[in-house]
């Protein structure tokens, strides 16, 4: 199968050497480091020789089931219930902690439980905090990325008019995206926090009806916080690859459309959309990895907390790879966040070919 | 003629200058303390004398700023470049010294005489480091609070039980005067949690790792005692005593001050600056003590010899030299530091007798207890950190503690149990 690639084109491969020697170097190698390393028990700080350990580290990471929990009975076999008549359960430590009875629990912790009739049936897993980490970084990719790429389609829209002095307007919502991230989550920290700018204009604009919160303390608010930080924050850029998009759109196209009488929908449905097709699978794409990748923010803002409420798949891969020196499971950690993105990047491919 | 006689002199001379630089060994050394001025300074000082004192060695610093020294330490060592003398945290120490970052240090015991016992680092029965000073933590009120509150006035021999401190906190939160009761500090995050808080929990009677073995967790951190503890440790919170993990840092340094606290756990190091603040009857009392006696941390930054040096007896003359009570006294007249020995307590300005902050070495040389003398402690600290936010947070206490000592048993177990 010889093709143009393989046959007497070396200018090109020469050309192409620094970039793809960049890439191997930076990228693919250490790619195949940590897959190798993940594999064994490395560590940061160690005098014991590493051991290969097989697939260990995948193990404590991944390993969840199914707890059954019956209610507590009584003597006289009737389940036990508090004042508000909701059963009363064995705590789950009596399961997983020293319970010859159950070793295949051992060592696992409650994640969250639901009850079917009087049984508690409760979600363990070994690792919790990577569940959560996994499920906080999914409903932020899931927020962010149709989120962000709408409003950076609106704005981009928006400025893709005639009119005097709309470079301003381009570089004020491009500026967010030029400083610096850590400087961004440290003025929003202050914006959020409970004597913050947030609480005081929400509390100015209900005339003192709505009470101040700690917006990055409260488990319930600090992931949505983050998120909305984050899309303000790299909306400007998305916005510059739609705007490059609509500029490519032949300006013939608009006048044939105006010409046959199009409302303005008709023309964004029938013109620009259709346009920007490629595009849309760009930002899509771009957005859906670099969310996954949400790393800054939490170490700035809120570390993971409270409550693990904001922990994150990168997060969680560098406090143990660097925090608790455990390289072999920081590894582990980034080996299964490639193989989620690389499959819902080609998914998204295969949603979004050429039919 | 003259001009080339001063030219033939100042070549001679300078010649001289580079063959007596020559024939000193140059050491590096690293630093935590970059950025600080006045603490560069009185280390360059230091060094300047030692270098002038004898021929053989010529030590230079290198600072690095606080937040990334550690980091950077280990970064070297993974690279192979690390500086001769180290400067090293006290409670990391065994960790570095386990990977053979660092190397015994071969000072003479009679130069470490009359030092406190938590400033000389210790490990596997040699002595690995040395610190010109010590930082201890006391609970700072003013004595017009304790009046108002009806509350005693405890000391070192005599300090409050769990029940009079409790008694103290609800009558101070009663009293409506405070924003928060008691400030424990929980916007320092970091090595504030293990340092500051795992004394409470020794006095209850648990502690981060069984020290009997140094090989599980299991018991100190999740015992009956511990359980007492974790509870007692989210009622601060639950019972609105004390500001949650969302702390304003700027409360933390100003809030006592301001009055916005009746009670505030905080260091030596944060005595000037209250005591400047015009506060008259301020007042540095000991931990309660929660039934296992009263008790606080220990150790901070000492020097050490790292384990690629060649040179560990030009290293060791070296923290001889800066072991002198001058310069523990300047230290502490600098920074606040509490001076490693009596004599040099007696010449500094705080520590000396009737000082201002005189109290602190007391609770130094009776109280203090160091952080567990295990390579895994710097995990073990972060997992202790988490569990304390985690409780403060709500968490449930026992699953949070069992978690605790299950995380740091399997960090214990996959490092081959640390070398004990």
């Amino acid at each position: 199968m010889a093709s143009k690639l393989t046959t007497s084109n070396r200018a090109g491969w020469a050309f192409a050497f620094p970039g793809f020697g960049l890439l191997a170097m930076f990228i693919v190698v250490p790619f195949f480091f940590a897959f190798y390393l993940s594999l064994t028990n490395q560590r940061l700080i160690s005098p014991n020789p590493t051991e290969f350990v097989g697939l260990d580290n995948y193990r404590s990471l991944l390993s969840i089931s199914v707890l059954s929990i019956e209610p507590e009975v009584d003597d006289a076999g009737a389940v036990v219930r508090n004042e508000d008549g909701n059963p009363k359960y064995p705590r789950v430590r009596t399961f997983t902690r020293n319970n010859p009875e159950y070793p295949q629990y051992a060592g696992m912790r409650e994640w969250f439980r639901w009850h079917s009739g009087d049984t508690a049936k409760v979600v363990v897993a070994t690792d919790v905090v990577f569940w959560k980490s996994l499920r906080n970084t999914l409903m932020f990719v899931l927020v962010v990325a149709p989120v962000q790429g709408a409003i950076a389609l609106g704005l981009a829209l928006l400025i893709n008019q005639r009119l005097r002095a709309i470079n301003i307007y381009r570089a004020i919502y491009f500026m967010p995206v030029v400083v610096s991230i850590v400087v961004v989550s440290l003025l929003w920290r202050f914006l959020y926090a409970e004597e913050g700018l947030l609480n005081s204009i929400l509390g100015a604009l209900s005339f003192g009806m709505f009470e101040g919160r700690d917006w990055l303390g409260d488990p319930d608010t600090a992931l949505g916080a983050i998120k909305a930080m984050s899309i303000w924050q790299a909306v400007g850029f998305h916005m510059v690859i739609w705007l490059s998009g609509l500029q490519t759109i032949s300006p013939t196209l608009y006048e044939a459309s105006s010409i046959e009488g199009a409302s303005k929908w008709q023309t964004f449905r029938y013109v620009t959309w259709p346009g920007l097709r490629n595009t849309a699978v760009l930002v899509l794409i771009v957005i859906t990895m670099q969310a996954f990748a949400l790393f800054a923010q939490i170490d700035v803002m809120t570390n993971g907390g409270p409550l693990d409420s904001t922990t994150t798949v990168v997060f969680q891969a560098v406090e143990r790879g660097y925090g608790k020196q455990d390289i072999s499971g920081g590894s582990a950690i980034s080996v299964v966040l490639f193989l989620i993105v690389l499959t819902i990047s080609l998914i998204q491919r295969y949603l979004t070919r050429e039919k | 003629m003259k001009l080339t006689t001063t030219l033939a002199g100042a070549l001679a001379a300078s010649t001289c200058l580079a063959g007596m630089a020559a024939a000193q060994t140059e050491l590096t050394m690293w630093y935590h303390g970059g950025g600080n001025e006045v603490e560069s300074n009185i280390l360059d000082g230091i060094v300047s004398e030692f270098n002038a004192a004898q021929s053989d060695w010529m030590v230079t610093v290198e600072s690095f700023p606080q937040g990334s020294y550690n980091d950077s330490v280990v970064a070297a060592a993974l690279a192979g470049n690390l500086p001769c003398i180290l400067d090293v945290d006290g409670p990391v120490m065994p960790n570095w010294a386990w990977a053979g970052y660092m190397q015994a240090l071969p000072i003479s015991e009679a130069a470490l005489e009359g030092h406190l016992d938590a400033t000389i680092g210790r490990y596997n029965g040699e002595v690995y480091s040395v610190g010109l000073w010590d930082a201890a933590v006391a609970m700072y009120t003013r004595q017009s609070t304790l009046d108002a509150l009806g509350v005693r006035t405890p000391s070192l021999e005599e300090p409050w039980t769990l029940e009079e401190f409790n008694a103290a906190l609800a009558a101070a939160k009663a009293s409506g005067d405070f924003e928060y009761a008691f400030d424990v500090g929980m916007a320092w995050t970091g090595e504030w949690y293990p340092y500051a808080f795992s004394p409470f929990l020794q006095s209850f009677g648990g502690d981060i790792v069984d020290r009997s073995t140094y090989l599980t967790a299991e018991g100190a951190l999740n015992g009956d005692e511990a359980l007492a503890f974790g509870e007692w440790w989210q009622s601060l919170f639950t019972e609105g005593y004390a500001p949650g993990t969302s702390q304003d840092p700027a409360d933390r340094d100003g809030g006592f001050v301001e009055g916005k606290y009746a009670f505030s756990w905080n260091g030596n190091w944060a005595g000037k600056v209250a005591l400047e603040s015009g506060i008259d009857d301020l007042l540095f009392l000991p931990a309660p003590d929660f039934g296992n006696g009263s008790t606080i941390g220990a150790a901070s930054w000492q020097f050490g010899v790292s384990g690629t040096c060649e040179y560990p007896e030009g290293a060791a003359a070296f923290v001889e030299h800066a072991l002198q009570d001058k310069y523990l006294a300047a230290f502490s007249d600098g920074i606040g530091l509490i001076p490693s020995t009596a004599e040099a307590a007696a010449m500094s300005q705080d520590y000396n007798e009737g000082g201002a902050l005189e109290v602190f070495f007391e609770l130094s040389n009776q109280q203090a207890l160091v952080r567990p003398v295990t390579p895994g402690y710097v995990v073990a600290a972060k997992v202790f950190e988490k569990a304390l936010a985690d409780i403060a947070n709500g968490a449930d206490v026992a699953d949070t503690l069992d978690a605790a000592a299950d995380e740091i048993n399997a960090d214990i177990e996959r490092n081959g149990g640390y070398g004990h």
